[in-house]
C-alpha cells in the first residue's frame, strides 16, 4: 500500500494516492499502460500525418515561409519566391489583401522574370497605423504565370502582425481544464466539489472581466479584421477547409460576459444538491455546458460554431435527465430529439453554404476550394446570385433551413414545445442556464449566421420572422397566463420575451435590433431571476403551484422585495432593463411592420396582466397555515443573496444606465446593417 | 501488373497470415492447459507481424499483382490495416470472454479459433485488393465460409447455432445469385475484370445491365447488410457470441465496402475529377437502397430490446450511410469512406467491447439488464456511452467528422450540378441521424436514468477488457478533435489500381 504520509504530502497528492491505492494494482497497471498505447498509437498517426501531404495543383513556386508573423511593430521580414520549374516563371503581381486598413506594406512588383532554379525577394514590414487594432491580419497575394502557359496561379502568402491573444481560448476552455480536477478530486469529500465548481467557474468569469475591460466598443470593420477583437485564428482540419477561428464584436461580448456569470451563478444556485446525488458527474456536465455555451458566442468559423452548438445538447440531456424533477426522463429525451432536429438542419445549410462559397486561402497561406469562415462567407460571399434549388432561391432555401434551425432554440412558436417541459423538469441552476444563456444562442446564431450571411434572403423573409415574433409575444403571453405552475409560466414568458427580440430583428433598423440584442441580455439576467427566485420557494416547499401560495411577502419581506423587482422587470417596467430593449425594439418595428408591432405592444399588456398576477398569488393575500411553520424566519440565506443580488444590481443599472451595453450593441449592428445595405446610423423604423 | 513469382513480394501481408494459420494450428495441437493465452497471443502476434509486412512492402504507386487478379495499393494497404486493428483488439477481447471461449474447452479451441481468424482477415484483406471476378468470389466465399463456422463457434448455445444456419443458408444463396450475376457480367464484360465488368454492367442497356447489377447486389448486399438483404444480419449478431459479432460487424463490411467501390467505380479515374461517377439509373438505385437502408435500420432499432440487436440494426443504418459515398463526388468519395470507416470501427468496437466486457460479468444482453449499469459499472457504461453518442454523430467524438466527411461528399455532388436530388438525400441522412439518436439515446438513458437493482454489486471488469476499452474509447474522443492523422491516411489512401 503507498505510504500517503511523505514529507511533500499535499493533500491533494496524498488524495490521490489513497484514490489509486483503492483500484486494484492491476488494473492501474494496465491502464497505465492502455494510456501508454493509446498515445503511442495517436503519435504513430501522426508521423504519417507528418509526412507529405496530398498535393494540390503543383505550382511552379515555392515561397518561404508560407505565413510571415511580426511581433514587434516597425519590423520587416524577408520573403523568399524558389523558381522549382526548370524554365524562368513571371511573377504578374504581388498584391497585399486584407479587410479594412492594411497595418502592413509589401514591396510591390509587377511582371518580374524569375530564372529557371533562381530567387525574388520581397519585404513586408509590420508598421500598425491604428493603435486600436492590436491584432493584424492580411494577405499577399502572388500572381505566378508557369511557363508556356497564359493563365495564372494563385500563391498566398499569410501575415500575421501584432499580439497573440489567446485570452478568448483560456476563456473557452478553462471549465474543460477543470474536468480532470473534478474527477482527481478525492471521493469521501463531495462538499469540497461545489467549491472547486465554483473557483473553476471563477476563472472565466475574472477572463470575461478583463475581456470587458480591454474591448473596444467603437472598434468597427472599417478599422480592420472584420471588426473583431481578440482574434485566434489557425487551421484546424485541413481535410475539411475548418479553422479555428474565434473572435468577439459588439454582438457577442455582452452575451460571453452574461454566460461566465450565469454560469458562475447556477454553481452557487447548485448549492442545495447534496452530495448524494453524485455531485462530481453534476458539475462536469455543468463545465461542459459552459464550454459549449461560451464557445458558441466566440467561434467564428462555421464548422467550429457546430461543434460548441452540438457540444451543449448531451450535458443538457444528463441534467435534466438525472437531477430534474418527476417527469424529466421525458422532458430530457423531448429537448434532445427536437434540438438536434434543429440542429441537423444547421448542419445542412452549412455544408451547403461551403459548398457554394468562392475559393480563398487559410491563414496560413494555403489554398482552400471553399471556406467556412464566417467572416469571408459574409462579406466575400455573396449567394443571392446562386442557381434555384427545389423552387426555391438557393440563399432563400439555406436561409430556412438556418432560420428553423434556429428557431427551435429560441424557441419560436410553433416550435416551442419542447421548452415548457425541459424547464419545469430541470433542476433549478439547469432552468437558469437554459434560459438565460441557451435560447439567446438561437436568436445570436440567427443574427451572427442568417442575417449576416444571406442579407436578401433576410429581407425576403423579414415579414415572416415579425409575424412569427408578434405571435410567440402574444401567444407565449397568453398562456403564461392560464399557467398555475410557476416555473411553467416563468418558461412561456420566456417564449414571450424573445418574441420581442424576433420582432426587432426582422424590422432591420438599427434602433430595433439594437434593441433586440439589449433584451437578449436583458432577458438573460431577468430569467435567471425569475427561476432562481421560484428555486427559492421550492426548495423550502417543494411546491410551485400558484394556487398553493398567498401571503408569501408577509413572512419573507425580503424574498418578496427581489421577487416584486424580478417580475417587473419581467413586465418591462421603466428603469429596469427590461423597458429599453422591449421599447426600443417596438419603436424600430413600427415604421415597417405596423400591425406585427401593434399586436406585440398588446403582449405588453399582458405581460404586466400575468406578472403582477403572479406578485399578487405568490406575494399577497393570506399565507395559507401550512407554510408558516417552514417559511417563517427562513428568508432568503446569504448564497441565495450572492446569486441574486449581482443580477438585481445588473437589472437596475442596465434599466437606468443603458449607454455602455448599448453602443457596443450599436456598432455590431452597424456593422450587420452596412453589409445588408441597409442604414446603420439614425433612427429609421419611419419615425 | 507484376508475373506471379514477382508478386510474392507485395503479397506478404497474406503471406505472414497465411504462415501464422498454420504455426497456430500447429502450437495448438502440442500445447497444453493455459494454451488460450498462447494460441490468441500468437494470433495478435502473427497479425503485428502482417502489419509490419504490409508497411515494409508499400510501394509509391498501384500495382497489380498475379496478372491483374490483385491489386496492391494504398486503397487496399488501408483496408488491410483496418482488420488488422480489427482482428487485434477481436482476438484480445476473446481471451477473456466466456462466450467463445468457455472455460472448459476453450483451451482446446482457442487454436482453432485463432486460425479462423486469421483467415478471416486474410480473406477481408484480399476482398479489398480483389480486381478480378473470380478472386472476389473466392475471396468473399472464403470470408463468409469462415463467418459461419465462427458464427456458430459456440458448441453449447443453441442460439450461436441458429445463428449459424441461418448465416450459411442465406448466405449460400446470396453467393450463388451473385455468381450468376458474375457469369452474366462476363458475358457482358468479356473479361475477368473486376473494374470493366462493373463499368460494362452500368454502362450497359438497362434491362440487361440492370439484372447483372441486381444479382451481382444480391451477394455484395449481404455482405454490407444492405436493404433487401439485411435480413440475416440482427439473428447472426444476437446469436453469435458478442467478439465475433463485432468481428462482423467491421471487418466483412469494411472489405464489402472496398470491393463494391472496386466494382462500381473503380474503373473510371474518379479521383482526378474527370469521371463524373455512375451514370444516372445505378446512381439512383444505389441512392434508393441507401435511403431504405437507413431509415430501415433506424426504425427497426427503436424497437428493439436486446443491445446486440439494437447494434446490428444501427451497424445497417451505418451501411446506409456509407452506401451515400458511391453516389457522392467522386473526388471526395474514396477520403470520405476512408475516414468513415476508420472511425466507425473504433466506435463501434468499443460499444461491442463494452457489450462483451459487462456479458462475461454476468450483465444479460436486454436492456432490462442494462438498468442502473451507470452506477454499477461506472467505466463500461461510460465507454458505451461515449461510443453510442459517437455512433449518433454528435460533436465533439469521432462519429461528428465521419457524418460530416459522407454528407459533405454527396453535398458537393449536389453543388456541382448533380441538382436537387443530393440535397435531398443529404436532408434524409441527416433527419436519420435524429431518428438513431432515439434509440442510441435510450440506451444511455437505461443505464444512467433506470433504478436497476437496489442490492446489486459493483462491477469489477478484467483488467485486459478495461484496456481495450480504453484503447477503442480514446480515439474515438480524440479523433473528434484531432483528425488530422486518420484525414491524412484516408487522402493518401485514395489510390485504386484501375484494372487491366
Amino acid at each position: 500500500m503507498r505510504n500517503a504520509k511523505s514529507p511533500m504530502s499535499w493533500s491533494c497528492w496524498s488524495s490521490v494516492s489513497s484514490w489509486s491505492s483503492r483500484v486494484p494494482r492491476a488494473t492501474l497497471r494496465w491502464s497505465k499502460r492502455a494510456v501508454v498505447v493509446a498515445v503511442a498509437v495517436v503519435a504513430l498517426g501522426m508521423a504519417p500525418a507528418r509526412a507529405a501531404e496530398p498535393g494540390a495543383d503543383p505550382v511552379p513556386i515555392a515561397v518561404s515561409p508560407g505565413a510571415l508573423t511580426f511581433d514587434q511593430p516597425n519590423q520587416a521580414r524577408q520573403l523568399t519566391i524558389h523558381n522549382r520549374a526548370g524554365a524562368p516563371v513571371t511573377v504578374r503581381a504581388a498584391r497585399l489583401v486584407s479587410m479594412g486598413d492594411p497595418d502592413f506594406s509589401v514591396d510591390l512588383v509587377a511582371n518580374r522574370l524569375i530564372a529557371a532554379d533562381g530567387t525574388l525577394s520581397l519585404k513586408a514590414a509590420y508598421t500598425p497605423r491604428v493603435a486600436a487594432r492590436r491584432q493584424s491580419f492580411a494577405a499577399i497575394e502572388l500572381e505566378v504565370q508557369p511557363p508556356g502557359q497564359t493563365a495564372t496561379q494563385m500563391v498566398t502568402v499569410a501575415l500575421r502582425g501584432g499580439e497573440e491573444l489567446d485570452l478568448l481560448s483560456w476563456l473557452i476552455f478553462a471549465p474543460l481544464l477543470g474536468l480532470p480536477l473534478l474527477w482527481l478530486w478525492p471521493r469521501g469529500r463531495e462538499e469540497g466539489l461545489r467549491w472547486l465548481a465554483l473557483a473553476v467557474t471563477a476563472v472565466p468569469l475574472a477572463l470575461a472581466a478583463k475581456l470587458l475591460y480591454e474591448f473596444d466598443p467603437g472598434f468597427t470593420r472599417v478599422q480592420g479584421n472584420f471588426g473583431y477583437q481578440f482574434v485566434q485564428h489557425l487551421v484546424w482540419i485541413r481535410a475539411f477547409n475548418v479553422e479555428y477561428h474565434v473572435g468577439v464584436d459588439g454582438l457577442s461580448i455582452g452575451l460571453v460576459a452574461l454566460t461566465a456569470l450565469i454560469s458562475m451563478i447556477a454553481v452557487v444556485a447548485s448549492w442545495s444538491i447534496p452530495t448524494t446525488r453524485n455531485l462530481r458527474g453534476y458539475f462536469a456536465m455543468l463545465l461542459l455546458l459552459e464550454t459549449g455555451m461560451l464557445g458558441v458566442f466566440v467561434a467564428l468559423d462555421l464548422f467550429l460554431f457546430y461543434v460548441f452548438w452540438e457540444l451543449v445538447l448531451v450535458p443538457m440531456f444528463f441534467l435534466i435527465g438525472l437531477w430534474g424533477g418527476p417527469r424529466r426522463e421525458y422532458a430530457a429525451l423531448k429537448f434532445f430529439l427536437y434540438t438536434l432536429l434543429g440542429s441537423v438542419l444547421i448542419l445542412l445549410a452549412v455544408i451547403a453554404l461551403y459548398y457554394a462559397s468562392a475559393p480563398t486561402t487559410l491563414v496560413d497561406g494555403s489554398a482552400a476550394a471553399h471556406t467556412l469562415d464566417i467572416p469571408r462567407l459574409v462579406y466575400i460571399d455573396d449567394f443571392s446570385k446562386h442557381p434555384a434549388l427545389l423552387g426555391l432561391k438557393f440563399a432563400h432555401l439555406i436561409w430556412v433551413l438556418l432560420f428553423v434551425g434556429f428557431a427551435i432554440k429560441v424557441p419560436v412558436v410553433p416550435l416551442h414545445t419542447w421548452l415548457p417541459d425541459a424547464h419545469v423538469e430541470a433542476p433549478t441552476a439547469v432552468s437558469v442556464i437554459l434560459a438565460s444563456i441557451l435560447l439567446k444562442m438561437g436568436t445570436y446564431g440567427m443574427l451572427r449566421i442568417a442575417w449576416a450571411i444571406l442579407p436578401e434572403a433576410t429581407r425576403w423573409a423579414a415579414t415572416a420572422v415579425a409575424v412569427l415574433g408578434a405571435i410567440s409575444v402574444v401567444y407565449g403571453a397568453f398562456c403564461a397566463l392560464g399557467q398555475t405552475d410557476l416555473k411553467r409560466l416563468v418558461a412561456y414568458s420566456s417564449i414571450s420575451h424573445l418574441g420581442y427580440c424576433l420582432l426587432g430583428m426582422a424590422a432591420l433598423t438599427p434602433i430595433a435590433m439594437s434593441g433586440a440584442v439589449y433584451q437578449m441580455i436583458s432577458h438573460g439576467v431577468v430569467s435567471a431571476m425569475l427561476f432562481l427566485l421560484v428555486g427559492v420557494l421550492y426548495d423550502r416547499t417543494h411546491e410551485r403551484g400558484l394556487d398553493a401560495f398567498g401571503g408569501v411577502a408577509t413572512v419573507m419581506p425580503r424574498y418578496a422585495i427581489m421577487f416584486a423587482l424580478a417580475f417587473l422587470a419581467s413586465l418591462g417596467l421603466p428603469g429596469l432593463s427590461g423597458f429599453i430593449g422591449e421599447l426600443m425594439a417596438l419603436l424600430g418595428s413600427f415604421g415597417k411592420f405596423r400591425v406585427s408591432t401593434i399586436v406585440a405592444a398588446l403582449g405588453l399588456v399582458l405581460g404586466a396582466a400575468y406578472n403582477l398576477a403572479a406578485i399578487r398569488r405568490v406575494q399577497l393575500g393570506a399565507l395559507p397555515e401550512r407554510w408558516r411553520g417552514v417559511l417563517t424566519g427562513h428568508d432568503l440565506t446569504a448564497r441565495e443573496w450572492v446569486s441574486l443580488v449581482p443580477l438585481a444590481v445588473l437589472t437596475v443599472a442596465l434599466g437606468l444606465y443603458p449607454s455602455p451595453l448599448l453602443d457596443a450593441a450599436r456598432v455590431g449592428v452597424a456593422d450587420l446593417l452596412t453589409r445588408m445595405g441597409l442604414p446603420s446610423t439614425g433612427l429609421g423604423g419611419g419615425l | 501488373m507484376l508475373g506471379n513469382a514477382a508478386s510474392l513480394g507485395p503479397f506478404a501481408f497474406e503471406l505472414v497470415l497465411a504462415a501464422g494459420i498454420f504455426v497456430v494450428l500447429g502450437v495448438g495441437l502440442l500445447a497444453r492447459a493455459g494454451s488460450r493465452r498462447v494460441a490468441l497471443g500468437l494470433t495478435v502476434v502473427t497479425l503485428a507481424g502482417a502489419t509490419v509486412a504490409l508497411l515494409g512492402t508499400a510501394a509509391p504507386q498501384a500495382r497489380g499483382l498475379f496478372g491483374g487478379l490483385l491489386a496492391r495499393d494504398a486503397f487496399g494497404d488501408f483496408f488491410k490495416l483496418l482488420a488488422a486493428v480489427a482482428g487485434v483488439l477481436v482476438a484480445l477481447a476473446s481471451i477473456a470472454s466466456e462466450e467463445v471461449l468457455d472455460h472448459r474447452d476453450g483451451d482446446r479451441d482457442a487454436a482453432e479459433y485463432g486460425a479462423l481468424l486469421l483467415a478471416v482477415v486474410m480473406g477481408a484483406g484480399l476482398m479489398a485488393s480483389a480486381t478480378d471476378l473470380l478472386t472476389a468470389t473466392l475471396s468473399i466465399e472464403l470470408v463468409s465460409i469462415l463467418s459461419y463456422v465462427l458464427a456458430a463457434f459456440s458448441r453449447r448455445s443453441s442460439r450461436s447455432a441458429e445463428a449459424g444456419l441461418k448465416y450459411v443458408i442465406y448466405g449460400g444463396v446470396a453467393t450463388g445469385t451473385m455468381l450468376y450475376g458474375f457469369s452474366l457480367l462476363y458475358g457482358l464484360a468479356g473479361s475477368t475484370d473486376l473494374a470493366a465488368a462493373g463499368r460494362a454492367a452500368t454502362h450497359a442497356p438497362v434491362m440487361v445491365g440492370g439484372t447483372a447489377l441486381a444479382l451481382v447486389m444480391a451477394g455484395l448486399g449481404f455482405k454490407l447488410a444492405v436493404v433487401p438483404f439485411h435480413t440475416w444480419c440482427p439473428d447472426v449478431y444476437e446469436g453469435a457470441p458478442t467478439p465475433i459479432a463485432a468481428l462482423f460487424s467491421i471487418v466483412p463490411k469494411a472489405a464489402g465496402f472496398a470491393l463494391a467501390y472496386r466494382f462500381f467505380l473503380g474503373a473510371g479515374a474518379g479521383l482526378d475529377g474527370v469521371d463524373a461517377g455512375l451514370p444516372q439509373p445505378t446512381s439512383a438505385a444505389l441512392a434508393a437502397v441507401a435511403v431504405a437502408t437507413m431509415t430501415f435500420g433506424n426504425l427497426a432499432a427503436l424497437a428493439q430490446q436486446n443491445v446486440k440487436r439494437l447494434l446490428a440494426y444501427s451497424s445497417i443504418a451505418h451501411a446506409g450511410n456509407l452506401l451515400l459515398v458511391f453516389v457522392a463526388a467522386p473526388g471526395a468519395a474514396v477520403p470520405a469512406l476512408l475516414t468513415y470507416l476508420g472511425i466507425y470501427l473504433f466506435m463501434n468496437l468499443a460499444a461491442f467491447l463494452a457489450v462483451v466486457a459487462l456479458v462475461r460479468e454476468g450483465v444479460g444482453e436486454t436492456l432490462d439488464d442494462f438498468a442502473g449499469l451507470g452506477r454499477r459499472a461506472p467505466v463500461p457504461a461510460l465507454c458505451l456511452t461515449i461510443a453510442l453518442i459517437s455512433l449518433a454523430g454528435l460533436p465533439p467524438l469521432a462519429g461528428f467528422p465521419a457524418k460530416y466527411a459522407v454528407i459533405a461528399a454527396v453535398i458537393a455532388r449536389g453543388a456541382a450540378g448533380g441538382g436537387a436530388l443530393f440535397f435531398v438525400l443529404a436532408l434524409v441522412a441527416v433527419l436519420n441521424t435524429v431518428v438513431s439518436l432515439g434509440y442510441y439515446a435510450r440506451v444511455a438513458r437505461v443505464m444512467y436514468f433506470g433504478a436497476g437493482h437496489p442490492h446489486a454489486q459493483v462491477i469489477r471488469l478484467a483488467p485486459l477488457h478495461t484496456v481495450l476499452l480504453l484503447v477503442t474509447t480514446i480515439p474515438t474522443v480524440l479523433l473528434g478533435v484531432y483528425l488530422a492523422p486518420l484525414s491524412s491516411l484516408a487522402a493518401r489512401s485514395a489510390q485504386l489500381w484501375p484494372g487491366r
